[in-house]
């Protein structure tokens, strides 16, 4: 799993790439919890999932305990591109209910 | 009933490390039969959600080892999980949606996830004798009892 993170004003936009699951899950919410703790004026979340090829129950409970932190700080958790088989477990899972997804991070960026 | 085609067997130690492992070798193995690619990722999340629990639950922080069986027949790849560990307390609250005993960060889908993904599943398990996990994908998904 590799993850990339940059901030664009108060949004955190992270893009990862590979199987988001039992393993890499500790990994993504250690490096996403650490850029919003140092950084307090993070207030939105920007997760590319273009290149995640794998996710399951592990992963979604990653995202979501991120959605709930940025909540916290009266934020949104925006998902962009995912593919059709990681799409599929998130309205399967419901979470694409509370987080929208969008096709590419401009148009999430549009949507803060 | 007809014999299997083809079956294998694997040990390994419950860690996360061998889950990413555990779900290709099962989707690899279950190439064999006519599944498309749509539904060999449904056995990739099936299998994965299966070996997480195991992980997690069957030796509490310990570790202990995993026995995964997969056997092809020709209208169907059966697979089986065997721990060693503590056991279910209650099978039928464990298969309820959202129901976890971890609930940090854990969303208790993960049998949700299998049931969904694949025609049948089993639970056998008792406190303290171990948990045996038995899950059944047919080709071109046609319900066993030919609903």
């Amino acid at each position: 799993m590799e993850i990339h993170h940059q901030r664009r004003g108060t949004t955190l936009l992270v893009t990862m790439k590979g199987e988001l699951d039992l393993l890499t899950a500790p990994i993504f919410r250690a490096q996403v919890d650490q850029e919003l703790e140092t950084f307090e004026r993070l207030s939105s979340l920007i997760l590319d999932l273009g290149k995640v090829d794998f996710i399951d129950s592990s992963g979604l409970g990653a995202i979501l305990g991120r959605y709930k932190r940025i909540r916290q700080r009266g934020g949104k958790l925006l998902l962009v591109n995912a593919q059709p088989q990681v799409q599929k477990i998130l309205e399967l899972s419901g979470l694409d209910k509370i987080m929208p997804l969008f096709p590419n991070a401009e148009r999430a960026l549009e949507h803060l | 009933m007809s014999a299997a085609q083809n079956h294998m067997r694997m040990e390994f130690p419950s860690l996360p490390e061998n889950v990413a492992f555990a779900r290709t070798t099962v989707a690899v193995f279950a190439s064999q039969l006519d599944f498309t690619l749509d539904e060999l990722d449904e056995i990739k999340v099936a299998t994965s959600e299966a070996v997480s629990n195991t992980v997690i639950h069957a030796y509490g922080k310990g570790t202990g080892t995993v026995t995964l069986c997969c056997q092809i027949f020709p209208d169907r790849l059966e697979v089986e999980l065997v721990d060693e560990g503590i056991g279910i307390e209650d099978v039928d609250k464990a298969l309820e949606p959202a129901y976890t005993t971890v609930p940090e960060e854990r969303m208790g889908l993960g049998l949700v996830f299998i049931n969904e993904y694949m025609d049948v599943l089993s639970i056998e398990s008792k406190p303290g004798q171990g948990t045996k996990v038995h899950m059944v994908k047919y080709v071109k998904a046609p319900k066993p009892d030919g609903v």
